[in-house]
């Protein structure tokens, strides 16, 4: 019980370094920024007829003249005692934005995750097995290829084919245009969400592929997959019995640090889509000098990416029988 | 009585793609026109270094190769060709191989399950405990996983894991090391039980004193070939022996002095012509070097490929002849 105790305090004090460390960078770089908040948000025309005074009061609602340092403090207290503050651009909670967004935005990643997850394993155990042959050089040219595409532009692709040319979906937005939210079907919701989440499945494939695809070689190659053959196990049992027990170790990991890749990949799908998620609410608070919004995002992504990592190393534990009988004995 | 196995001119070489050039392929010879020939109820030894091809000849015979080696040659089980339909068919059952250590084992499954190779039912349940009990394991020793297992229990597991159906022919590749004598003194006499009770058994060993123990018939290994198959009561006196090398290993055993054997085994493959051992050779003349092939002579109820040792005219294909059949070209 202590033992486990002290894991915990242990995670939680490395996250919460994490996490300092993520918003000293997120505002280090956005001080450095060159876009003038007023400039950008105002615009210099509706500068340019303004009085003195209104300039100043805006100045001091975008904290132009307050010093670096003491911003960065007074958001770090305000976070200690839960207040996120106030999204300059929304004028809302960031809590309250950042819960909205995560609401759009958590089905796209949830099914991208899975989605590719569970054909990246597959495409990898297939390629692994099917080594050399056509199987497997399909497999190896599509994630290639997909690795070097880059994202929003795979994102444009599938706008303009299945958008713009088939007209089965629709070009963007997570809701229909000019509907009342209590009119909007789930079914509108699923047919907004589905180009961004197939964009990112497509491109977190690969990745989990060529990875599960290495590890199921090594893996048929050992000496314990030799004996299974030796003792006349049939191929397809060797690769379900052996194979996949095997593999499905590293792919757990691989799944879990596929997160910090899905959420990144979100930011430039969602903006191809104009889907109003996270990722898009990332770029607007990015491009509109809206700070507290921005170190919220990043601060709440980064716990989430941090938690993926933990719960891996969790079900590592349960799963892989070496740390599980090992910890039971010790 | 008929031989239950036959391993007629046998040659494995691997294509080995040179990394630098990504497409210029080598092809590397790792055993070399190899016949031995295995009677029911006999342990036949086959002895050489680490690295000669032990193992390369286990998986050969039982057709798992790694995919990018090829053998040539032909392997006779029950006098038919054991070709590779076969060998699926009958390995595991009634052919068997029996690992060198516990890598060989599933490490992420328990040793109850890899035995039973999954089935669930109760007969094979029955079987895995008698096949466990018969080593002096106990039924518990179905719910550990193989890290939970000591180096002995291991290797007894391991041959429990290949004698749950009673096979009639067992490979055994180097079953002892890492073993106190003890324990090994057990393994060996498990696989001379095997034998006695009527199965053929291929001991793969680099350890000729431990082989001696239990072997009817030795084969000696070097560098891809064997250059010796001898009974083992020959190595009762080294003149009795037949190959220089050979008679350098008996000298290097430990009850007989020790002597190291001069020079490095050649790579396997490396050999063109002549004969591999000359380097080492207390006897070798001109002719050791430059013939094309040396073909193995019988002599005195043995095999030997040596130039310096005069082939029995007379005996040659009677009583024993059948040992090393077709080995004449
Ligand atoms: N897949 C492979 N590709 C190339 N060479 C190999 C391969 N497997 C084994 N060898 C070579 O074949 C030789 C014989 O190996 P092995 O049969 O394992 O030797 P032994 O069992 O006698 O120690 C070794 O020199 C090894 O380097
Ligand atoms: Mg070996």
């Amino acid at each position: 019980m202590r033992h486990r105790l002290r894991f915990f305090l242990r995670k939680l004090l490395r996250m919460i370094l994490l996490l300092l460390g993520v918003s000293a960078i997120t505002f280090a770089l956005m001080c450095a920024s060159p876009l003038d908040p007023l400039q950008t948000n105002v615009g210099q025309v509706a500068l340019g007829s303004m009085s003195q005074e209104q300039v100043e009061k805006l100045e001091a609602y975008w904290g132009v003249n307050t010093p670096p340092a003491e911003r960065y403090m007074g958001w770090l207290s305000g976070v200690a005692r839960g207040d996120f503050g106030m999204s300059l651009l929304y004028r809302q909670p960031v809590l309250t934005i950042i819960g909205q967004r995560l609401g759009n935005s958590v089905w796209v990643l949830g099914f991208a995750w899975l989605f590719s997850g569970a054909l990246g394993l597959l495409l990898g155990v297939l390629a692994g097995v099917y080594r050399g042959r056509l199987p497997d050089r399909c497999i190896r040219w599509y994630c290639l290829l997909i690795s070097s595409t880059p994202a929003f532009w795979l994102a444009l692709l599938l706008l303009l084919v299945f958008s713009v040319w088939l007209g089965w979906l629709p070009i963007g937005l997570s809701v229909p245009v000019g509907m009342e939210t209590s009119a909007v079907s789930f079914l509108d919701r699923v047919r907004h969400a589905v180009l961004p989440a197939l964009t990112l499945s497509i491109t977190g494939v690969a990745n989990i592929a060529m990875h599960t695809r290495e590890k199921m070689i090594d893996v048929l190659e050992s000496d314990a997959i030799l004996f299974a053959k030796a003792r006349g196990e049939s191929g397809i049992s060797i690769i379900l019995r052996h194979g996949l027990r095997n593999v499905a170790l590293p792919a757990i990991t691989l799944q879990f640090a596929s997160i910090s890749e899905i959420i990144g990949g979100s930011v430039l799908a969602e903006q191809v889509f104009s889907y109003p998620g996270l990722g898009q609410a990332a770029v607007t608070a990015g491009l509109g000098s809206d700070l507290p919004l921005l170190l919220g995002i990043t601060v709440i992504t980064a716990a989430i990416v941090f938690m993926g990592n933990l719960a891996a190393d969790l079900l590592y534990g349960v799963v892989d029988p070496r740390i599980r009988r090992g910890r039971a004995k010790s | 009585m008929e031989p239950i196995l036959q391993i007629q001119h046998v040659s494995i070489d691997f294509t080995q793609y040179e990394s630098r050039k990504g497409t210029s392929r080598r092809c590397l010879q790792v055993i070399r026109d190899l016949s031995l020939t295995l009677y029911p109820g006999q342990v036949m030894a086959v002895v050489g270094a680490s690295g000669s091809g032990k193992s390369l000849l286990a998986h050969g015979i039982l057709h798992i190769l790694p995919y990018n080696s090829h053998m040539r040659g032909e392997i006779l089980y029950n006098g038919e060709p054991l070709t590779k339909e076969r060998a699926k068919r009958l390995r595991g059952r009634e052919i068997v191989l029996i690992p060198q250590g516990v890598t060989y084992l599933d490490p992420l499954m328990k040793v109850g399950a890899q035995i039973r190779k999954g089935r669930r039912d109760e007969a094979s349940r029955r079987m895995s405990r008698e096949a466990l009990g018969r080593y002096g394991l106990s039924p518990d020793t179905e719910d550990l996983y193989p890290f939970e297992l000591s180096g002995g229990m291991a290797r007894r597991v391991l041959i429990a894991a290949a004698t749950v159906e009673k096979p009639r022919f067992v490979i055994a590749d180097e079953p002892t090391p890492g073993l106190d004598t003890v324990s090994a003194g057990r393994i060996l006499a498990h696989l001379r039980e095997i034998a006695d009770a009527g199965a053929g058994v291929l001991l793969i060993t680099h350890d000729l004193e431990l082989a001696l123990r239990i072997a009817d018939r030795v084969a000696v290994f070097y560098a891809g070939e064997t250059i010796e198959d001898a009974a083992a009561s020959d190595f009762a006196d080294p003149s009795l022996l037949r190959h220089p090398f050979t008679k350098a290993l008996w000298h290097a055993m430990p009850g007989h002095g020790f002597r190291t054997i001069a020079g490095a085994q050649p790579y396997p493959g490396t050999a063109e012509r002549g004969c591999p051992f000359v380097s080492s050779c207390v006897d070798c003349v001109d002719k050791c070097r430059e013939a094309e092939e040396i073909a193995p002579r019988y002599v005195r109820g043995g095999w030997v490929r040596c130039l310096r040792v005069q082939q029995d005219t007379t005996e040659a294909g009677t009583e024993n002849g059948d040992l090393g059949e077709g080995m004449e070209e």
